[in-house]
């Protein structure tokens, strides 16, 4: 293009101009809001004050950091951080292995591969909301179907959504369900990136599947896996429909009390402004610390593969 | 004798590949197995025991009773009044904005293209807070145009349709320019022509997205006049706490636009998984 730097800039505008106003608006004030409301007691009713004078708002609110002390100190935020942890340590495992058949799975050249695909997607593309629904249901220990299924084949089905031991699980195997179609397809494409060639040599070796598989694949999936992993750990900190829905009131004896479920609470249900905004922002640091870890590591990952 | 061997070794890792992969897709169907018999199911049948696997009196009950529900059909018009508007501004914004940094050359354009990808890093779980207060100050509380103001900016979009048009060569641009095209036309009469199936995917994941959001809408819409499908979904698990035939069929229904959208458009969804990938 012919224009000059500087005239670029305001033939660029007004193409710029949407997107220039919704970040302002609504990704980069926001944050910095949070940032600023979690410094205080506000209780979001008393609106005006934050337009017409901000100063006078940060004077009648300011508690500095006591928002983010109480929130350390308080046993519930361990709480939430162990059963985040539990969900953590059930998913990710479960959610890898069985993405990783249906990877395998639609990775075959075997006929009705296109059926196996779109079936399973379908949960991916469900809304959390019906997802959550039925498996609210599904999950009925007495009308329910999972535990009818069990008991056909001999085995005493749990109370599920309403134990606090096996709460936290129903909501992982809720989630895995919904995410496994989505990570199966991300891991396929991992999969068909790998050059053949080095299959070809291994079998000429004579390396059997079992050997292809650790020797070969594992090894040149792990970018992949690695990318999957952090993913699935973000989506960790963040589950929220299926445990508004499926567990309402942070589940039995609070075993199903999560991050973004808090904040809501806290926000919404308490009107305590200033904690809500505080847990939202140690919500922000830790995703953002897992997408640097991402970041960096990817980096290094690429230059092992070439 | 080898040969016969092999075959039958081929044979039977076949099966066992059917075996495995549709004992799969047996277990993600039975929860919507589940969905389905008991959204024909009468209010009374579902609170049987042994548990009837096949209703022996279907009976369409629950969806009769579902259109009539209050706000039922205006939750389904706000639904799609929302996926559509909001995927055709979000595309628009995110195409002019991907231009504008992948085509017109200007300082800080490279600078601006990062920020913007940074808010990626932001997601919405940690800022609806702000959100509501900021939509409050705006007058946007309650108000279905609010979600059409948030499409302004959308960094996955732009990032996508900036990848695509860094493709397009810029003799096309150039040859349009002498031939004393504006800037405007460029971008509508040879810019977004050039990348259909980008914007077709875009389309696809924004639709859906969307159709489906649950935290966005349930903060920031308060009147049941005004609640999406899934919000209306959310609601009848308080009110009509034990009649789940009635949630199952608004569940069902709920599903099947999109479902539809699906598999009209598979190959889409294949791409965007991948270029998705990318996302971080």
């Amino acid at each position: 293009m012919k224009h000059s730097r500087t005239s670029g800039f305001f033939v660029a505008l007004p193409f710029l101009l949407p997107s220039l106003i919704g970040f302002l608006v609504f990704s980069a004030i926001p944050i910095i809001a949070t940032l600023l409301i979690s410094l205080t007691n506000w209780d979001g009713l008393s609106q005006l004050t934050l337009t017409s004078d901000f100063q006078g708002f940060m004077k009648d609110y300011f508690i500095g950091v006591d928002n983010y002390k109480e929130i350390f100190t308080s046993t519930e935020f361990y709480q939430v951080l162990t059963n985040t942890l539990k969900f953590v340590i059930l998913y990710i495992p479960l959610m890898i292995v069985i993405s990783l058949c249906i990877a395998g799975i639609l990775n075959s050249k075997a006929r009705g591969v296109g059926f196996f695909r779109v079936v399973y997607y379908i949960p991916v593309i469900t809304s959390w909301v019906a997802g959550s629904l039925i498996w609210r249901w599904a999950l009925n220990p007495q009308y329910g179907i999972v535990n009818a299924i069990l008991s056909a084949v001999g085995i005493q089905g749990p109370q599920w959504l309403q134990s606090p031991q096996w709460a936290m699980p129903a909501i992982v195997l809720a989630s895995i369900w919904k995410d496994m179609g989505y990570f199966g397809l991300m891991l396929l494409s991992g999969l068909q990136g790998i050059n053949h060639d080095y299959y070809e040599a291994a079998e000429i070796d004579g390396a059997g599947k079992v050997k292809r598989f650790f020797k070969i694949t594992l090894p040149l999936l792990t970018p992949t896996l690695f990318f999957v992993l952090i993913i699935g750990m973000i989506n960790s900190f963040q589950i929220f429909p299926q445990v508004m829905i499926m567990t309402p009131d942070g589940g039995p004896g609070g075993s199903t009390m999560v991050m973004v479920e808090r904040i809501y609470k806290y926000g919404f249900t308490y009107y305590k402004m200033g904690t809500a905004s505080a847990l939202s922002w140690i919500l922000f640091l830790i995703i953002m610390v897992l997408t640097f870890v991402q970041i960096k590591l990817q980096k290094r990952w690429v230059n092992y593969d070439n | 004798m080898i040969t016969d061997f092999m075959k039958a070794k081929k044979i039977f890792s076949r099966v066992l590949y059917y075996i495995f992969a549709l004992f799969l897709a047996f277990l993600i169907c039975v929860p919507f197995f589940w969905m389905v018999v008991t959204s024909i199911k009468t209010n009374g049948a579902v609170m049987l025991l042994p548990v009837e696997w096949i209703p022996k009196q279907p009976s369409l009950d629950a969806y009769r009773k579902l259109f009539s529900i209050e706000n039922f059909w205006s939750s389904v018009a706000n639904s799609f009044y929302i996926s559509v508007f909001c995927t055709v501004l979000r595309i628009l914004c995110a195409a002019m904005a991907a231009f504008a940094l992948a085509k017109i050359k200007f300082r800080g354009s490279k600078v601006l293209f990062s920020v913007f990808i940074t808010a990626l890093m932001i997601p919405p779980q940690t800022t609806f807070i702000p959100l509501f207060i900021i939509m409050g100050k705006l007058n946007l509380l309650n108000n279905l145009n609010a979600f059409l103001f948030l499409q302004m900016f959308n960094a996955f979009a732009i990032f996508m349709l900036y990848q695509k048009m860094q493709t397009i060569n810029d003799a096309f641009i150039e040859a349009a320019t002498i031939d004393g095209a504006g800037m405007w036309r460029i971008f509508f009469q040879i810019i977004l022509p050039l990348c259909p199936g980008t914007l077709a995917t875009l389309a696809i994941l924004s639709f859906m997205d969307l159709w489906n959001d649950y935290l966005l809408p349930l903060v920031l819409l308060t009147d049941r006049a005004n609640y999406t499908l899934p919000l209306i979904l959310n609601s009848m698990q308080g009110q009509y706490s034990n009649q789940y035939n009635l949630m199952m069929a608004g569940s069902l229904l709920s599903i099947i636009p999109i479902l539809i959208v699906y598999i009209c458009a598979q190959k889409y969804f294949k791409e965007g998984l991948t270029v998705g990938g990318v996302k971080g």
